[in-house]
C-alpha cells in the first residue's frame, strides 16, 4: 500500500504496489498458459476430425502465414527495444518503438482476419467440422488477445504522452511488454503445431 | 433466434409461480425498506463501492448463505419427490432442473463464496496486511461472482433452468438433446462467476506471497493461510481449463461449432475430461481452506499449537499435486482400459495418505490439550468421524473394479455428501462461529449454536447414511422416481425425514444470526476465544485499516507468543503513523452489472445485442486504465481515536473465554 | 459390519454371476480394511476427546506445546501406504480380470450380443442368431456373453448389478463387457447415466434361460416375430418409451453406431424444452453423415407424445 519509493531499482519496480502488480501479472500469465494449453490440447484431439470437410492441406497458404509470423516476431523484438529505451529513461525512444510494435501487431491482425475471410470463402467455417471449430477457436483466441493488447497498449501510450515516464506508466508499459512477448511465444506454438504440423501430415 | 418473447417467463407451474411472486415481493420489499430508511446512499457508499476486504468478505458470506438456502430448497424438493415411490410432486423435467441447479449452486455459488468470503475477511488480518494486494480487483471478483450467481438464479423463472446435471455431460448438454435456454445459463453464468474466482485466486497468491507481516516466513504462516494459498494456486491452475470448456460449450450451443457434438466430428468424451480436469481440483479448492479452518479451531480450543505443522503443510501441497492427477476416477466406467483405470485408482487412493496424516495430526493436537466444547469446536469435532466415513467410502470408490458397481448410484451421492458437507459446510459453520466476533463485534449465541449443531449433524447423517445402502441395492442418482416393487421406499423416506431435520438446523442458524445481531452482548474483548493468530490482535470488529501498527512476528501462532511474552500488545501514541488506504470505486459494481447484461443477452442468443453490451465492458476497462486515484491517508488523530475506543476498555467488564 | 449384515438383501452383495462375484470379493476385502480403520480412528477420537476434555478440576492446566513427533508422523504416513498397496493389488487384478471371459466358464464359447442404447430404450442385437429385442435380453445361463456396447445418441451406462459392473455406451464408440449368469433367472438392468427426461424409466430385464430353452426361444422368435425394417428401426431411435419388442434380423446390416464413421442418427426436432426445439447446426455444403436422417423425418411424425410435456 505504502508509496515508499526505492530508486535503486528500475523504474517499474520502484514502488511496492508496482512490485505487487508485476508479480500478479506473472501469475495471470500462468493462468493464460493453462488456458492456451487447454486450447492446444483440444486442438490436438480434434485435428484429424474433418467430417468430410477441407483439410489443412486444402486450406493453408504458407506464404501468408510466414508473413504473419515475421510481423509478430519482429513486433516482439521492437517491443523489447521499447522496454530497453524505457530503462534508459528515453521517453521518445520508448514511444517510437512501442508505436512500431503496435503497427506490426495491427498488420498481423489484419493478415489474420484476411486469412480467416479467405477460409470462409472457401467454405471452411467454424461450423464445418470439429477440426475447423478448434482451429478457429485457438487462433481466434490468440488473435483476440493481440487485438486486446493493441487497444490496451494504445491507452498506455496516451498515458505516457499525458504523464511522461513515471513509476506507474513504466509499470504499465513493462506489463504490456510481458503480455506481448507471451503472445509471441503462443504464436510460435501455433505456427509449429497448427500450420507446420498441418502441412506435414 | 429460436427464442420467443412469450416463452421468456416460465408459466404453468404453481411452484415456480409462487417463487416468481416471492421474488417480486421481496424485491419490492427491499427497495421500499431502503427508501423508507433512507439507506440508498449508505448502501452505495459503504457496500456497493467498497474495496475493503472485510466488507467484501461479509458480502461474499451473505451471498453464500443466501445461495445455500436456495440450493437447500432444491435439495428439499428432491427429497420430497423421492420420499415415496411414484410421487407426483415434481415431473421429470422439473426434477432434472432442480438437481442440476442444486449441484451447481451448492458447489459454485454457496461453497465457493462462503470460503472465499471467510478467506477475504481473515487472511489479510492473519498475515498482518492492510488489505489484499489488489483491493479493487477484489471488489471486481465479488461483483463478477455475484453477477454470475444472479444470472444463474433467475434461470428458473426466466427461460428455464439448466437440466443436464451439474456436470452437464455432452452430448446430452448440447443443442441436439437439450434445446432450451437452460444450458446457455449454465455456460454463461458460471463463466462470469469463474472469471471472478480466477481473479480472486491471483489476488490471494500475491497477497500471501508479498504482504505478510515482518518476520512471518512461509513456515510461520497460520495453517488457514497456508491452505488458502494452496487453494488459490489450484484455482489459478484449474479454472482456466473450465473457462475454456465453458467457452467451447457456449460456442457449441450458440454458434454451432462441433467440439462436443455427435455430428461434425465432435467428441463428447472430451467435455467429460475437461470438466473433471477442473472438477476434481475444484473439490480441493473448497476442501483445503476448510481443513485450514479446522486446524485453527482445533488448535485454539485445545489450547495447543497444531501438531505436526510441517507435515500438515507437506500434506496440503501433496493433496494439491495429486488433485490434478485423479480426474479419470470420475469415469472409470468409460472403458478407457484396465491400465488407465489401474493408474488412476492408485493416484486416487494415494490422496488418502496425506489426508490420513492430517487426521492424525488433528487428533494429536487435541491429545494432552484441554478441549473446550464451544460450538465452533463441536463442528470441528463432528467433522472427524463424518469425514472419515466420506474418506473410507472414497477409497472404496477409488478401487476402479469396485467402482463399476458403485458408479452413478446413490452410494456415490452419499459418499460425496459425506465429504463435502463435513469437509466444507461444517467448516464454514465452525469458521463463522469462530470468527463472527471478529467480523461483527458480537458472538453468535452459543445455546442456539448447539441446537443448530445437533439438528444439523443428526439430520445430515439421517439423510445421507441410508443412501449408501440404497446405492448398494441398485438405486441410481438423478432418477426422479422409483417403483414400489424396488423396495427402496423405507430408506428413501428416512432420508427425506433427515433432510427436514437438516433444514431445521439451518433455520436455527439463520435465527441465531438474527437473534445475535439484535440481542448479543457487544461488550466483548478483541480476543474472546483466547486464540493464537494475528487477527485476534486487533479490535473486534477490525478497524478498516486492520492494524494501527503491524506486529512483528517471531514464531508460529504469533499472537499466542505475544500474549505469553507480553510483547507488542500495547500501542504508544508515537508508534502511530499515517496509513495509506485505497479509495472506494463504483467501477467493479458497474462491471458486474454490465457483465450480467451481456451474459443475459448471450444466454438468449441475441448475439448482436450482446456484442453491443460487451462494448460496455471495454469502456469499463478503459476507464480503469485512466484511473489514477491513488487512495488516501488516514490521519494519526483518527487512528488514535479508533484505537483508544477499544484499547481503553480492556479488562473492564469485557467477556473473555466464552467457550 | 453394518454393510455385511445386509448381505442377503442388497443386490451388490448378492451376485448371480462370476463378474459380480469377483467385484464383491474385492468390495469385501476393502470393507475389512475400512472397518478396521474406522474402528481404530473412532476409538482414538473418543478416547482423546473424553480424556482431555475441559473439566472444572483441570481449569489451571496449561497444555504443553508440542511441535510434532517425527516418529509418529512417519508411522501414520507409512501405514496408509501399506493399506493402499494392499488394496491396489487385488484392484488391478480384478480390473484386468473383468476384461476377459470368466475363467470358470473358459470351456464355453462366449456368445456376442450388441447393445445399442437410444433415448430411452435398450436395443439388443444377436448377430449370430439374427434377432433383435427391445428392453429385454434373453441369454443362455452358464454361457459367457460378450456385450458390445454403443449408443445411438446420448451417453448412457449399461448396468446389471446382479451380474456385474457397469460400462458407458457412447455413440461412435464401442465398449465391451463380459457378463455370465450362473443359473437361470431374471435380473434387472438399467441405465445409470442421466440422459434426459426419460432416464428414470430406462430399465430392461435380463432373462437367463437354460441353454435348451434359449435355443427354443430363438427358434420361436424366428418363426413368429416381425421382420425388422430400416424404417421401423429409425422409428425405434426416436425419443420414446417402449415396451418389450422382438424382431427378426438386426439393425447391424444398416448401421453399427459403434463405428467411428457411422452416421449421426439423432432427432433434435423431437426434443422440446420450455417451448424451444432442439437442432443441429448443419452446413449446407457439409458432407456430414447426418444427412442420413433427412429421409426419416418425413415418415410417421407420431410418437411425439412423450416429448411435448411441460
Amino acid at each position: 500500500m505504502s508509496a515508499n519509493v526505492n530508486t535503486a531499482l528500475p523504474l517499474e519496480y520502484q514502488t511496492e504496489q508496482n512490485r505487487l502488480n508485476i508479480l500478479g501479472f506473472w501469475v495471470f500469465l500462468g493462468a493464460e498458459i493453462i488456458l492456451f494449453g487447454t486450447l492446444f490440447a483440444v486442438y490436438s484431439v480434434l485435428n484429424a476430425r474433418f467430417a468430410g470437410g477441407p483439410t489443412p492441406k486444402d486450406l493453408f497458404e504458407i506464404k501468408d502465414v510466414m508473413i504473419e509470423t515475421i510481423l509478430l516476431l519482429t513486433s516482439s523484438f521492437t517491443c523489447g527495444l521499447a522496454i530497453y529505451e524505457m530503462r534508459r529513461n528515453n521517453k521518445n525512444g520508448l514511444l517510437l518503438w512501442l508505436i512500431i510494435t503496435l503497427l506490426l501487431g495491427a498488420g498481423f491482425v489484419f493478415m489474420e482476419v484476411n486469412e480467416f475471410i479467405h477460409y470462409v470463402h472457401e467454405g471452411a467455417t467454424m461450423q464445418t467440422s470439429a477440426w475447423l471449430s478448434s482451429f478457429f477457436t485457438l487462433l481466434g483466441t490468440h488473435g483476440l488477445h493481440v487485438s486486446m493488447g493493441i487497444g490496451w497498449a494504445t491507452m498506455v501510450i496516451i498515458q505516457i504522452f499525458q504523464r511522461g515516464l513515471t513509476p506507474v506508466t513504466a509499470r504499465k508499459t513493462f506489463i504490456i511488454g510481458l503480455y506481448w512477448h507471451f503472445l509471441d511465444v503462443v504464436w510460435i506454438f501455433i505456427f509449429t503445431f497448427v500450420y507446420l504440423q498441418g502441412m506435414v501430415r | 433466434m429460436d427464442i420467443n418473447w412469450h416463452d421468456l417467463f416460465i408459466v404453468g407451474n404453481p411452484l415456480i409461480l409462487g417463487s416468481q411472486i416471492a421474488i417480486l415481493l421481496s424485491v419490492i420489499g427491499i427497495v421500499a425498506l431502503l427508501t423508507y430508511l433512507k439507506r440508498w446512499k449508505w448502501l452505495w457508499r459503504e457496500w456497493l463501492t467498497t474495496v475493503d476486504h472485510k466488507k467484501i468478505g461479509i458480502m461474499y458470506i451473505l451471498a453464500g448463505v443466501l445461495m445455500f438456502f436456495r440450493g437447500g430448497v432444491d435439495g428439499l424438493m428432491m427429497k420430497a419427490q423421492t420420499s415415496r415411490p411414484e410421487m407426483n410432486f415434481l415431473d421429470a423435467q422439473h426434477y432434472n432442473e432442480v438437481f442440476t441447479t442444486h449441484g451447481v449452486i451448492m458447489i459454485l455459488f454457496a461453497a465457493m463464496p462462503l470460503l472465499i468470503g471467510i478467506m477475504n475477511y481473515v487472511i489479510p488480518l492473519q498475515i498482518g496486511a492492510r488489505d489484499v494486494a489488489f483491493p479493487q480487483l477484489n471488489a471486481l471478483s465479488f461483483w463478477l461472482f455475484f453477477s454470475g450467481a444472479m444470472l444463474f438464479n433467475i434461470s428458473f423463472v426466466i427461460g428455464g433452468s439448466p437440466d443436464a446435471g451439474w456436470a452437464a455431460y455432452f452430448p446430452l448438454a448440447g443443442k441436439e438433446f437439450t434445446p432450451g435456454i437452460g444450458n446457455n445459463y449454465y455456460a454463461v453464468a458460471i463463466q462470469i462467476a469463474g472469471i471472478g474466482t480466477l481473479i480472486s485466486g491471483i489476488n490471494f497468491i500475491v497477497t500471501i506471497l508479498k504482504m505478510r507481516a515482518k518476520g512471518m516466513t512461509l513456515m510461520k504462516m497460520p495453517m488457514f493461510t497456508w491452505t488458502s494459498f494452496i487453494a488459490s494456486v489450484i484455482i489459478v491452475s484449474a479454472f482456466p481449463i473450465f473457462t475454456v470448456a465453458l467457452a467451447l460449450m457456449t460456442l457449441d450451443r450458440i454458434f454451432g461449432t462441433h467440439f462436443f457434438t455427435l455430428s461434425g466430428g465432435g467428441m463428447d468424451m472430451m467435455w467429460v475430461n475437461l470438466f473433471w480436469l477442473w472438477g476434481h481440483p475444484e473439490v480441493y479448492i473448497v476442501v483445503l481452506p476448510a481443513f485450514g479452518m479446522f486446524s485453527e479451531v482445533i488448535a485454539t480450543f485445545s489450547r495447543k499449537m497444531l501438531f505436526g505443522y510441517k507435515s500438515m503443510v507437506f500434506s496440503v501441497v501433496g493433496i494439491a499435486l495429486l488433485s490434478m492427477l485423479v480426474w479419470v476416477h470420475h469415469f472409470f466406467t468409460m472403458g478407457a482400459g484396465p491400465a488407465v483405470n489401474s493408474v488412476f485408482s492408485i493416484t486416487t487412493m494415494m490422496i488418502a495418505i496425506p489426508t490420513g496424516v492430517k487426521m492424525f495430526n488433528w487428533l494429536f493436537t487435541m491429545r494432552k490439550g484441554r478441549i473446550e466444547f464451544s460450538t465452533a469446536m463441536l463442528w470441528a469435532l463432528a467433522f472427524i468421524p463424518c469425514f472419515l466415513i466420506g474418506g473410507i467410502t472414497g477409497v472404496m470408490l477409488a478401487m476402479s473394479a469396485a467402482d463399476y458397481q458403485y458408479h452413478n448410484t446413490l452410494f456415490l451421492v452419499a459418499h460425496f455428501h459425506y465429504t463435502l458437507i463435513p469437509g466444507v459446510v461444517f467448516a464454514v459453520f465452525a469458521g463463522l462461529y469462530y470468527w463472527w466476533p471478529k467480523m461483527f463485534g458480537h458472538m453468535l449465541n452459543e445455546k442456539l449454536g448447539k441446537i443448530h449443531f445437533w439438528l444439523f449433524t443428526i439430520g445430515f447423517n439421517v439423510t445421507f447414511m441410508p443412501m449408501f445402502f440404497l446405492g448398494l441395492d441398485g438405486a441410481v442418482r438423478r432418477s426422479y422416481t422409483y417403483s414400489a416393487e424396488s423396495g427402496f421406499a423405507p430408506l428413501f423416506l428416512v432420508s427425506a425425514i433427515g433432510a427436514v431435520i437438516l433444514a431445521l438446523g439451518f433455520a436455527t442458524f439463520c435465527y441465531n444470526i438474527y437473534w445475535s445481531a439484535r440481542y448479543a452482548d457487544r461488550n466483548i474483548s478483541n480476543d474472546p476465544w483466547n486464540a493464537r493468530t494475528l487477527e485476534w490482535a486487533t479490535a473486534s470488529p477490525a478497524p478498516f485499516y486492520n492494524f494501527a501498527k503491524v506486529p512483528e512476528v517471531k514464531t508460529l501462532d504469533a499472537f499466542w507468543y505475544m500474549k505469553k511474552h507480553n510483547e507488542g500488545l500495547t500501542l504508544s501514541d508515537d508508534e502511530i503513523k499515517e496509513i495509506h488506504m485505497p479509495s472506494n470505486s463504483g467501477l467493479p459494481f458497474y462491471m458486474g452489472i454490465i457483465f450480467g447484461i451481456t451474459g443475459f443477452l448471450l444466454v438468449f442468443e441475441w448475439k448482436l445485442a450482446a456484442l453491443v453490451a460487451a462494448v460496455g465492458i471495454i469502456i469499463g476497462l478503459i476507464i480503469r486504465s485512466f484511473d489514477y486515484n491513488d487512495g488516501f491517508h488516514v490521519t494519526v488523530d483518527e487512528i488514535k481515536e479508533t484505537e483508544k475506543s477499544w484499547r481503553s476498555s480492556d479488562g473492564k467488564g469485557v467477556k473473555n473465554h466464552v467457550g | 459390519m453394518l454393510l455385511s449384515g445386509c448381505d442377503g438383501k442388497l443386490v451388490v452383495f448378492d451376485p448371480k454371476g462370476p463378474a459380480a462375484r469377483d467385484i464383491l470379493d474385492l468390495i469385501n476385502w476393502s470393507l475389512v480394511f475400512m472397518v478396521v480403520i474406522f474402528v481404530f480412528v473412532i476409538g482414538l477420537f473418543v478416547f482423546v476427546i473424553w480424556k482431555y476434555r475441559a473439566r472444572p478440576d483441570n481449569d489451571g492446566y496449561e497444555p504443553p506445546e508440542e511441535h510434532g513427533s517425527t516418529k509418529l508422523e512417519m508411522i501414520w504416513t507409512a501405514l496408509p501406504i501399506v493399506i493402499v498397496i494392499a488394496l491396489t493389488i487385488p484392484t488391478v487384478k480384478t480390473v484386468y480380470g473383468l476384461e476377459k471371459p470368466p475363467a470358470e466358464y473358459a470351456d464355453k464359447e462366449p456368445i456376442v450380443i450388441n447393445v445399442t442404447s437410444a433415448d430411452w430404450k435398450w436395443i439388443f442385437s444377436y448377430p449370430e442368431q439374427g434377432i433383435e429385442t427391445v428392453n429385454y435380453v434373453n441369454i443362455p445361463a452358464g454361457t459367457p456373453v460378450q456385450f458390445k456396447l454403443t449408443s445411438a445418441g446420448t451417453m448412457q451406462s449399461f448396468w446389471v448389478p446382479a451380474l456385474g459392473g457397469q460400462k458407458y455406451t457412447m455413440n461412435k464408440m464401442e465398449t465391451e463387457m463380459y457378463l455370465t449368469a450362473d443359473q437361470p433367472g431374471e435380473f434387472l438392468g438399467r441405465n445409470t447415466n442421466f440422459n434426459g427426461r426419460g432416464y428414470a424409466d430406462m430399465e430392461f430385464t435380463v432373462e437367463a434361460k437354460k441353454p435348451e430353452d434359449f435355443e427354443k426361444w430363438v427358434k420361436e422368435v424366428k418363426d413368429t416375430a416381425p421382420k425388422l425394417t430400416e424404417k421401423k428401426y429409425l422409428s425405434l431411435l426416436k425419443p420414446t418409451h417402449l415396451g418389450r419388442e422382438t424382431y427378426v434380423g438386426t439393425h447391424l446390416q444398416w448401421v453399427d453406431h459403434g463405428k467411428m464413421n457411422s452416421g449421426t442418427y439423432t432427432n433434435p426436432e423431437l426434443y422440446e424444452v420450455h417451448g424451444v426445439k432442439g437442432k443441429i447446426f448443419k452446413d449446407e455444403e457439409s458432407k456430414d453423415k447426418s444427412t442420413n436422417m433427412d429421409g426419416m423425418n418425413m415418415d410417421e411424425n407420431s410418437d411425439g407424445g412423450e416429448q411435448s410435456g411441460h
